[in-house]
């Protein structure tokens, strides 16, 4: 503001005097706000095109992890014995009337034979609660209800180090169904099983451990992140009151240092051959956390240099097929050839295919943080900062065959191992490599000071268009912003409203997603509508279209900025619907002399408006990433109660802060213009 | 009358006994005589004399040797009376110095071996040779006189006991379980609290510099406490100090073995393979002293290693440290290796385990709770080296008595800002039915000793204690307590406490809450570390004594210490706190940019609040008008050179354009073209 009243002096003395350098740099800025905008948000745009040509290789930082720095010793005999828990398991699941009384006492029988301490723990499934700012809480800690009948039960194995202090901890968490212990996916999910007890029975030998090893084989019958989840908080905020046997047998075993998630997936014949095992790596917690690079460099390092065995990340497959994405690559690959010709040092030329690959992967990465959700169970150690990565192995061959099975359980338990193993070298904590990156490729990322590139440009030419527009309006008056906040308090006290709704929809018990969705969209018209009532019309004499929507940018670049902090991933992809529609704002009844200009402006304008709905934006996001056959508007209940159950910060930002530019957006689309 | 007995009973021999030594040295005197003085520095009473020539020599030294020889009766008097007339239980109080070796092995239930080394120092109060001793320790007999200290134990130890498994009510295990790293406590004999604290940091230097550790960081006040009942009750003159952090090694070792008298050459000893027991599960290294006028200095130096044999089911003393044991070290008086099998593992019916290799005695302990084999190390030689074998003939799983209460300690919480210690409690499943009624007025005392390292800031007030998964007042549970709360960067916190509980109790727990401190900037580790540590806490049961008493057939230091009045006690885990790491990089980075930031506002501030507008205005006006911006000036400046165009003109044509004019634009373009083609040329050539 301070910038806009001096470039108002200075306009007002407009040949008088030449102020400082700055201001004026200031002013000149501010007076070409169009080119500064246009330009930023094309420069924006292009940076975020270019991410996966700026990637870099990952490295192994942290000097201590020695990856592969010692043989495997995991052998045959492990395998075997794994094999032999492998099928009791099978044989269980077909014979037995409860697996799920059985499976546990047969896996803590395994554990014990190889002298690790053993219990049960049993949890039931939470009650997805909705729990509006349940995000700023950091520690969930609700009292465990197991009256209800159905609960699930895990197995717990702790391996004390032998000359250890017993201060830290590496969990390995292996994920079975017993409810499912008959059905398709048995074989899998008892080679889960399997794997983990290999590794387990090799490190109950090993006299090189500094810490201690938990295996917990989590019942997931509720899910693989609910039982890793009750787990973690009952190691970490035990409730005394009550039954106190539970807590009895709880044992535990220091600060966790890492948490290593596995579990063996049998995918049904694909269409492409894979000549290779598989190990797929999730990463990605709430709220847009991940685990320390080296975690991930560790894992990839071991698979591909030392097993053999291929690994890949998330990516969205849609995008691969995409031609637009394939024309960009072919654009960039000429670019970058161009820039070679022009520059033999310039060397960033990338083939087409790589381009598409990296793009389609960089959006699984950005999508996935934006989400909030984690993508597996290691999403629930991060809470407790403890980095974890899930892993998924799916072999090459069926896992029915015997020696086939046993050559991949030799193979993945090694890998397993060696990750282990680096993890119990670290003598710190993990600290040395990234926590703030994308991923690009599983060997290549982008750093946070190059992701934040392209949201700075976007963000920028904001606050040069609200000063901008601060000094165009016709009153001169230096508090004359004042009486737009009027419309921002409302807009503002809605959104709050529309946030609070389904927590209350919520308790009313068996109301399907499209009733629910009904009554939250219901509530919040009525809501609108009682607040105008009661405050009065939004359009009064003093409010000027242009200082609306200066007010309305400048509250937008702050939800954008204090967001970026939160989540980044969701701030970026946020900013690309919101940074336009704060751009083009302009009332409908406005006149201007170019009618071409106008005539384009208002069908962008129109445009927006509908796509920048909170509703039609998940829809187009999630249309734009699955294919938009699947994508139905009245889905909206159910992704949102989805955002909610994980304590997602993207729902609040999705309701307080696009949802008012949305509405802000609207009022100055139907401005009467006085 | 005892006098009169005793110095009967010694006889020719014991006259020889006490003559021997002297008459050794007097022949070393005479045969080096240049070097004699050098030798006897501290035995005033052999510096006294002329010690130069050699026949005078000789004959002054036997005159002060019989000098001596009647003195020396006359000095030990007052002892063999008090002797005579106390029933002193634990050791007999011998003339002279005393060294004895024993080993003792013990079958643990998980098929490892518990292999106790225990060698007892003994010097007499006041000694024969004055200051000079010949199988004791030099270097501790000067610590214990320069600090005057009564009692004194430091252990060295890594891994950690299983309570659960190897036992925890008996006296080994009681005496075994250390915490990891180091600890060292000391009760002295000053009278004020200022002097104990200056010999205290005196001591730990002493023994850093002895023991080859780093035991001189307890020299700082913030890392040693002196509980007052919660470790052995005392009058305020114990210190007590541990370092979980350090790391044990032969380092350590090395120095310890040299204040045996046979180091590890003969003798027991030399079974210690470095290899052999630091791959050991468990390894405790000790030294425990205790002195009075009455009974002189006694050191108990002890290691206990736990070890797995590469066969479970059938070991051997060579197959557990790769040597044999082939014979006593000569100066020791005894020298005996026994092997202790507890009841449990000889159950009712059958012998789970098979000796190989006859015992010299076999006794059982009064109770009757475990067998002692006896082998003295003095039969055996080179040729027939002693090795002790015992086969599992059945595998199965058994426990060794538990103490009343098992205990464990956790953190609670997660996050850097604050947390939780919790101590819980669990009655040992089996031991409790037959231990205890539960009768209302039966009660079980436990005692608490919790010390806490300043910057983990525990607030006292919220003790709760919940027995049997219900909260409970404190009053109820608390029978006395003593807390010394902790000073920032001055002393530790220290919680002492006495709770009672029902007999019939099945689990408690204790939580403390805690808020993590800041430390300061040097205080914190040069690189990015792992985290904190909070110290084991100990805990102790007064009402439960762990004691063995075997008939008094077996003359042993180790069987002695066993009929002590030991309280049961264990040692909790050690915690790691994670503090809050600075990225001791980022401050520069935040410092560059918040200085650069500062630097640009208070700039233009102070620009703006000393520029006087009006002013500048008018000088503006008077002056030169039409001087154009410094950008636009430049601008026409090198378009002039290049042009080479006179300035005057140029300026003027300048002054009548605005900022942003389209020349100007092309101008700026075209020069950058330049620039970029220039680069272009200059780089591909």
């Amino acid at each position: 503001m301070e910038v806009a009243e001096v470039e108002a002096e200075v306009e007002k003395k407009a040949t008088a005097t030449r102020s400082r350098l700055i201001v004026r740099l200031a002013a000149l800025l501010v007076s070409h706000s169009t080119l500064v905008s246009v330009v930023c948000c094309l420069a924006g745009l292009i940076a975020l095109l270019v991410l996966p040509l700026l990637a870099k290789n990952t490295y192994i930082s942290e000097n201590a992890l020695l990856p592969g720095s010692a043989n495997p010793v995991l052998s045959y005999q492990h395998v075997t014995q794994a094999n032999n828990l492998i099928m009791d398991i099978m044989s269980i699941a077909d014979v037995k009337e409860a697996p799920d009384i059985e499976i546990p006492k047969l896996i803590a029988k395994y554990m014990e034979i190889l002298g690790a301490e053993t219990y049960h723990h049993k949890f039931s499934q939470p009650q997805n609660q909705f729990h509006p700012l349940y995000f700023f809480s950091s520690s969930p800690n609700s009292p465990p209800t197991l009256a209800n009948l159905s609960y699930g039960t895990s197995t717990v194995g702790i391996i004390r180090a032998p000359r250890g202090d017993g201060k830290e901890a590496i969990v390995l968490v292996s994920p079975y169904n017993t409810q499912n212990a008959g059905g398709i996916d048995a074989s899998a999910s008892a080679s889960s099983i399997g794997l983990a007890f290999s590794v387990f029975s090799l490190l109950s030998r090993a006299t090189w451990l500094a810490k201690d090893i938990i295996w917990v084989a989590s019942d997931s019958r509720f899910g693989d992140h609910t039982s890793v989840s009750a787990w973690l908080n009952d190691y970490h905020n035990p409730n005394f009151i009550g039954d106190a046997s539970s807590n009895r047998i709880f044992k535990r075993a220091g600060t966790m240092a890492c948490g290593i998630v596995f579990k063996v997936v049998e995918k049904e014949r694909r269409e492409k051959y894979e000549d290779r095992d598989v190990v797929t790596m999730y990463a990605e917690a709430s709220n847009g956390q991940m685990p320390n690079l080296d975690l991930l460099n560790v894992v990839h390092y071991l698979a591909v240099h030392r097993q053999g065995i291929r690994v890949r990340i998330g990516m969205f497959g849609g995008l691969v097929k995409s031609h637009l994405v394939r024309v960009l690559g072919e654009v960039m690959q000429q670019v970058g050839r161009f820039a070679r010709s022009l520059n033999p040092d310039w060397r960033f030329e990338m083939p087409s295919s790589e381009y598409v690959e990296g793009t389609a992967t960089l959006a699984s990465s950005i999508y996935s943080q934006a989400l909030g959700v984690p993508t597996g169970p290691h999403g629930a150690f991060r809470d407790y900062q403890v980095d974890a990565v899930t892993l998924e192995l799916s072999p090459r061959f069926s896992l029915k065959n015997e020696h086939t099975r046993l050559a991949f359980l030799l193979k993945g338990g090694r890998l397993i191992e060696g990750t282990v193993r680096s993890v119990n070298n670290l003598l710190e904590k993990f600290h040395q490599s990234f926590f703030l990156y994308f991923l690009t490729a599983p060997n290549k990322f982008v750093s946070v000071g190059v992701y934040m590139i392209p949201f700075a440009f976007l963000v920028a030419p904001l606050p040069i268009i609200a000063a901008s527009l601060f000094n165009l309006t016709s009153n001169r008056n230096p508090w004359r912003w004042l009486h737009t906040a009027k419309p921002l308090l409302i807009t503002h006290t809605w959104s709050v409203v529309v946030t609070l709704l389904p927590f209350y929809i919520s308790k009313i018990s068996d109301l399907p997603s499209t009733h629910c969705m009904l009554t939250w969209a219901g509530g919040s018209l009525m809501a609108l509508v009682i607040l105008y009532i009661v405050f009065g019309s939004p359009y009064s004499k003093h409010v000027e279209w242009r200082l609306l929507k200066a007010v309305m940018i400048a509250s937008v670049s702050i939800g954008l900025c204090l967001m970026s902090i939160i989540n980044f991933a969701t701030a970026q992809i946020g900013a690309l619907f919101v940074v336009p529609m704060c751009l083009f704002a302009l009332p409908i009844r406005v006149k201007t002399n170019n009618s071409l200009i106008r005539s384009m402006v208002m069908t962008c304008n129109l445009v927006m408006a509908v796509l920048g709905f909170p509703v039609t934006a998940v829809a187009l996001m999630q249309g734009v990433i699955k294919g938009f056959g699947t994508v139905s508007i009245l889905e909206f209940w159910d992704s949102m109660k989805f955002l909610w159950g994980w304590n997602s910060a993207t729902y609040l930002y999705l309701v307080l802060v696009h949802l008012p530019c949305w509405l802000l957006f609207l009022h100055i689309l139907f401005h009467p213009c006085h | 009358m005892g006098l009169f007995k005793s110095v009967n009973q010694l006889g020719a021999w014991g006259h020889f006994k006490i003559l021997g030594p002297i008459i050794i040295y007097a022949s070393v005197l005479s045969v080096f005589p240049l070097g004699s003085s050098l030798w006897f520095l501290d035995g005033e009473r052999f510096t006294s004399g002329p010690l130069t020539g050699g026949g005078v020599m000789a004959s002054h030294t036997f005159l002060s040797l019989l000098l001596f020889y009647l003195y020396s009766f006359h000095l030990l008097r007052p002892i063999y009376c008090s002797f005579g007339s106390n029933g002193f239980e634990t050791t007999s109080v011998p003339k002279e110095e005393e060294f004895s070796e024993e080993l003792l092995l013990k079958p643990l239930p998980d098929y490892k071996v518990l292999a106790h080394f225990h060698f007892t120092s003994i010097s007499p109060p006041s000694s024969s040779n004055g200051k000079h001793h010949h199988l004791f320790p030099k270097s501790i007999a000067q610590l214990v006189k320069k600090y005057k200290i009564r009692e004194l134990e430091l252990s060295f130890t890594q891994g950690r006991w299983n309570y659960d498994r190897w036992g925890a009510s008996d006296p080994l295990s009681t005496a075994n379980g250390k915490p990891p790293g180091v600890e060292l406590w000391a009760l002295f004999d000053i009278p004020t609290k200022e002097e104990i604290d200056a010999t205290w940091r005196n001591l730990t230097h002493s023994l850093s510099g002895l023991f080859c550790a780093s035991i001189n960081f307890l020299e700082s006040s913030t890392s040693y406490s002196a509980p007052l009942w919660g470790f052995l009750p005392n009058n305020g003159d114990l210190r007590y100090g541990a370092l979980p952090r350090e790391a044990v090694c032969t380092e350590n070792l090395t120095p310890w073995l040299k204040l045996l008298p046979c180091r590890d050459k003969a003798g027991i000893a030399s079974l210690l393979d470095r290899p052999s027991i630091y791959r050991g599960h468990y390894h405790s290294q000790r030294l425990k002293l205790r002195s009075d006028g009455l009974n002189g200095i006694v050191i108990e130096q002890t290691l206990s290693v736990v070890l797995q044999p590469i066969d479970r089911t059938s070991w051997s003393m060579h197959q557990l440290f790769k040597k044999s044991l082939t014979g006593k070290c000569a100066l020791a008086k005894s020298s005996k290796v026994f092997l202790e099998i507890e009841r449990s593992l000889v159950s009712q019916n059958e012998n789970i385990l098979e000796l190989v290799g006859e015992a010299d005695m076999v006794t059982n302990d009064q109770r009757d709770h475990s067998t002692i084999y006896q082998y003295n190390v003095e039969r055996y030689s080179e040729h027939e080296a002693l090795d002790i074998r015992v086969n599992w003939k059945k595998l199965l799983q058994v426990s060794f008595l538990q103490a009343p209460l098992h205990a464990s300690r956790f953190l609670m919480g997660s996050g850097n800002e604050r947390g939780s210690i919790a101590i819980s409690l669990q009655s040992a499943r089996n031991s409790t039915k037959g231990l205890y009624d539960n009768s209302k007025n039966c009660f079980t005392r436990v005692v608490i000793l919790q010390v806490v390292p300043w910057y983990v800031k525990v607030y006292y007030h919220t003790l709760r204690i919940y027995v049997d998964g219900a909260i409970r007042d404190a009053k109820d549970v608390v029978e006395k307590i003593n807390v010394t709360p902790s000073e920032d960067k001055v002393s530790p916190g220290t919680l002492e406490m006495m709770l009672q509980f029902p007999c019939g109790m099945m689990s408690a727990a204790l939580i403390l809450d805690f808020d993590k401190g800041f430390l300061h900037i040097d205080e914190y580790p040069p690189d990015a570390n792992q985290g904190f540590d909070i110290p084991s806490a100990l805990v102790s049961f007064p009402d439960f004594i762990s004691r063995r008493i075997y008939p008094d057939s077996i003359s042993s230091p180790l069987l002695q210490s066993y009929k002590g009045r030991n309280i049961v006690k264990s040692y909790t885990e050690v915690l790691l706190v994670p503090l809050t790491t600075p990225d001791f990089s980022m401050p520069y980075n935040v410092i560059t940019f918040t200085c650069t930031v500062l630097a640009l506002y208070f700039g233009s501030m102070v620009n703006v609040l000393r520029r006087r507008v009006s002013e500048e205005e008018r000088l503006a006006k008077s002056k030169d008008k039409r001087k154009p911006g410094l950008i636009p000036l430049l601008i026409s400046k090198i378009s002039n050179k290049v042009r080479g165009i006179k300035e005057d003109s140029a300026n003027q044509s300048q002054s009548s354009e605005p900022i942003l004019g389209p020349k100007v634009v092309f101008k700026v373009v075209l020069i950058a073209l330049i620039a970029v083609l220039g680069h272009y040329f200059f780089n591909s050539s």
